[in-house]
């Protein structure tokens, strides 16, 4: 029986509209409780502990700002190290006009987002696989036009002033506790923007493009505001690389492997699911951590992996989980169900 | 004087970039896909070569004999296999697994070869002999070559795909897989056919570039990836020729900027490509305007 027939034959008083199947709003207080303790982390654990869980909040700001892309509005972009770099410029170039570098870091997310209209501007006729070299091209051009400017370090980079009045200890936790913020920040944006009219229509994009332009959604606007604010994010975590490595390199922050790193969590975590990239980023932090005196070899197997998954596994390690319990944590989607009677259909899932 | 060599420069130089983009061309056009790992894989031919000719000692000319047929091989393998597969799920897949393959193939040479640049042939006379076009202006045997090698491997395919069974096979299927595959065309087969020679394509511009320039674990993205994309886009999707007036504008784009200010080459071309981008997004030479 179609969801049609059983609609048709019911009175609508019979259904009920939930966001999910389960009542997950233990999901935010365990999600509380999970921020609280990273964020009293630097008062217990070493440096050392700490300057790898850096790590970690960069790769997973930038694989939820991919999954928002890639996952969402269907943009599989290969340069956003453009905004990596970005992010990493502006704050340099802030720290050496005497702006303080955890200051310029709002600054230069705001900065990544203007720069973004017009990098979109340039790509968004482009679909599918000529937007992701398009994208590509453009972060060359992007590093090309920065190492120009000597007064940055040209084309070997400089190391990032204005950070010298802290004590070694404080500049980590201060570090810390940035990237903790931008990743929280990041990811309760995607959260909040997926739940809105916008996510609406972006997975109604991602799931019929011509029923949802007939309908009225505006995907190319969708489209834009995804681009800006997946600049913005990427830009937030440049904005901490730079803070975290005390230098910025061009060749170092405009590398693919920024995007290789965000694809491959993203994709292996689940790609079009909110807690996708979170998993991925605990799988790409073991692998990186244990393979770390293998030089490439963490890349290799991940860029295996995610190629494996993307074939055989197309909704990735969460989508196993989701798959068998039906389990949504962070549910963006819509359940209709009948009120005597377990759910009979979803609309806007987030299977593609 | 400076100005009309680079502009020649320019232009020999197209060639090979007109080479690079055949095989991003072919498989975009016949199988709708876009291949990331393309110029990965045209490094990855020139590793095979150099291997090939320090193993063997075969002369470094005769070693195309055998790493193009290996490529095309590997072509017809990659194609049946992880690119097929990633099509029956979607387009979006295609590129996240071209994008892994390039991102393995990059490392893996990375870790076995080193990121030390290696050249191919660099002891042979032909490969660094250049002659005189007046006082100022040397052009060198090897570009040349690359040049007429681009120009032989475009009118080979275009040939092939308007004359041969083959050819008319790849269009068939490029038109219409499912129309194709009732009238009895295993569009998988001739999918692997066409990658097939992408493939062999791949391999000759990666040793081409071995020899004009030197290779490295990342110039299969850096250069041959985006130059390739730069050309087709300056060119007009889907038109052969076009891709061949797409190098040549890249390459003369290029060889100006060069003339302006030594550091810029690369960034006058990418600057030509954005501006066809969004002045003309189909290309200087789109199919539409040859009909």
């Amino acid at each position: 029986v179609s969801l049609a027939t059983e609609t048709a034959a019911r009175p609508a008083s019979k259904f009920r509209v939930t966001r999910s199947q389960r009542n997950v709003a233990w999901t935010g207080v365990v999600a509380l409780i999970v921020v609280v303790v990273f964020a009293i982390l630097p008062y217990i654990v070493y440096s050392s502990t700490t300057s790898i869980l850096v790590q970690a909040f960069i790769v997973l700001t930038l694989a939820s700002m991919w999954n928002l892309l890639a996952g969402y509005a269907g943009l599989v972009s290969v340069g956003q190290q453009a905004f990596v770099g970005l992010g990493a410029y502006f704050v340099l170039i802030l720290a050496i006009h005497g702006t303080e570098p955890f200051l310029g870091l709002p600054v230069a997310v705001i900065g990544c987002a203007v720069a973004a209209l017009p990098l979109w501007w340039l790509v968004s006729r482009l679909r599918t696989g000529y937007f992701a070299i398009a994208t590509w091209v453009l972060a060359a051009t992007v590093m090309l036009i920065i190492e120009k400017f000597s007064s940055i370090g040209g084309g070997t980079g400089m190391p990032l002033p204005g950070l010298g009045g802290f004590s070694p200890t404080l500049l980590t936790a201060y570090t810390y506790w940035a990237g903790l913020a931008v990743t929280v920040i990041a990811l309760v944006t995607v959260y909040v923007l997926l739940r809105s009219r916008l996510g609406l229509a972006l997975t109604a994009v991602r799931d019929d493009e011509v029923a949802a332009r007939s309908s009225g959604a505006r995907v190319g606007l969708a489209r834009m505001l995804v681009f800006v604010v997946a600049g913005a994010g990427c830009g937030a975590a440049g904005a901490v690389l730079a803070i975290s490595q005390l230098q910025v390199q061009p060749s170092a922050v405009f590398s693919v492997q920024w995007t290789a790193e965000m694809a491959f969590a993203t994709i292996i975590g689940g790609l079009g699911t909110i807690e996708g990239p979170i998993i991925g980023t605990v799988v790409y932090m073991v692998l990186q951590q244990t393979l770390a005196s293998y030089n490439a070899w963490y890349l290799i197997i991940l860029g295996l992996v995610a190629m494996a998954v993307a074939l055989f596994a197309r909704r990735g390690l969460w989508g196993l989980v989701d798959s068998r319990l039906n389990l949504r944590l962070l549910p963006v989607g819509y359940w209709v169900r009948l009120e005597d009677e377990r759910p009979r259909g979803r609309f806007s899932l987030r299977r593609g | 004087m400076a100005w009309v060599n680079a502009i020649i420069q320019g232009v020999l130089t197209g060639g090979l970039y007109a080479l690079f983009a055949c095989g991003l061309s072919l498989m975009f056009g016949v199988m709708k896909v876009v291949n990331l790992a393309h110029g990965d894989l045209a490094v990855l031919a020139g590793y095979f070569a150099i291997g090939i000719v320090a193993i063997t000692h075969v002369p470094v000319l005769w070693s195309f004999v055998i790493v193009v047929p290996l490529m095309a091989v590997l072509g017809y393998v990659v194609q049946r296999t992880i690119l097929q597969g990633a099509l029956d799920r979607s387009v979006l897949t295609t590129l996240m697994v071209t994008f892994g393959l390039s991102v393995v193939i990059e490392n893996g040479l990375l870790q076995f070869e080193t990121a030390n640049t290696r050249g191919i042939g660099t002891d042979l006379s032909l490969l660094t002999d250049s002659f005189s076009l007046g006082s100022q202006i040397q052009i060198a045997y090897l570009l040349v070559l690359i040049f007429a090698a681009a120009v032989v491997v475009l009118l080979g395919l275009q040939y092939f795909l308007s004359r041969s069974k083959y050819g008319r096979l790849i269009r068939a299927v490029a038109d219409d897989k499912e129309a194709a595959q009732l009238a009895g065309a295993d569009y998988r087969h001739v999918f692997g056919i066409a990658a097939a020679i992408a493939f062999g394509t791949v391999a000759l511009s990666g040793m081409a570039y071995g020899m004009y320039s030197q290779l490295d674990p990342t110039a299969g993205t850096d250069t041959i990836l985006l130059f390739a994309f730069a050309a087709v886009v300056i060119g007009g999707l889907g038109s052969l020729w076009g891709t061949l007036v797409g190098g040549v504008v890249l390459g003369v784009a290029q060889e100006i900027g060069a003339q302006i200010n030594i550091s810029d080459e690369v960034l006058a071309g990418f600057i030509v490509f954005l501006a066809v981008l969004v002045v003309r997004p189909q290309g200087l030479i789109s199919r539409r305007a040859q009909q």
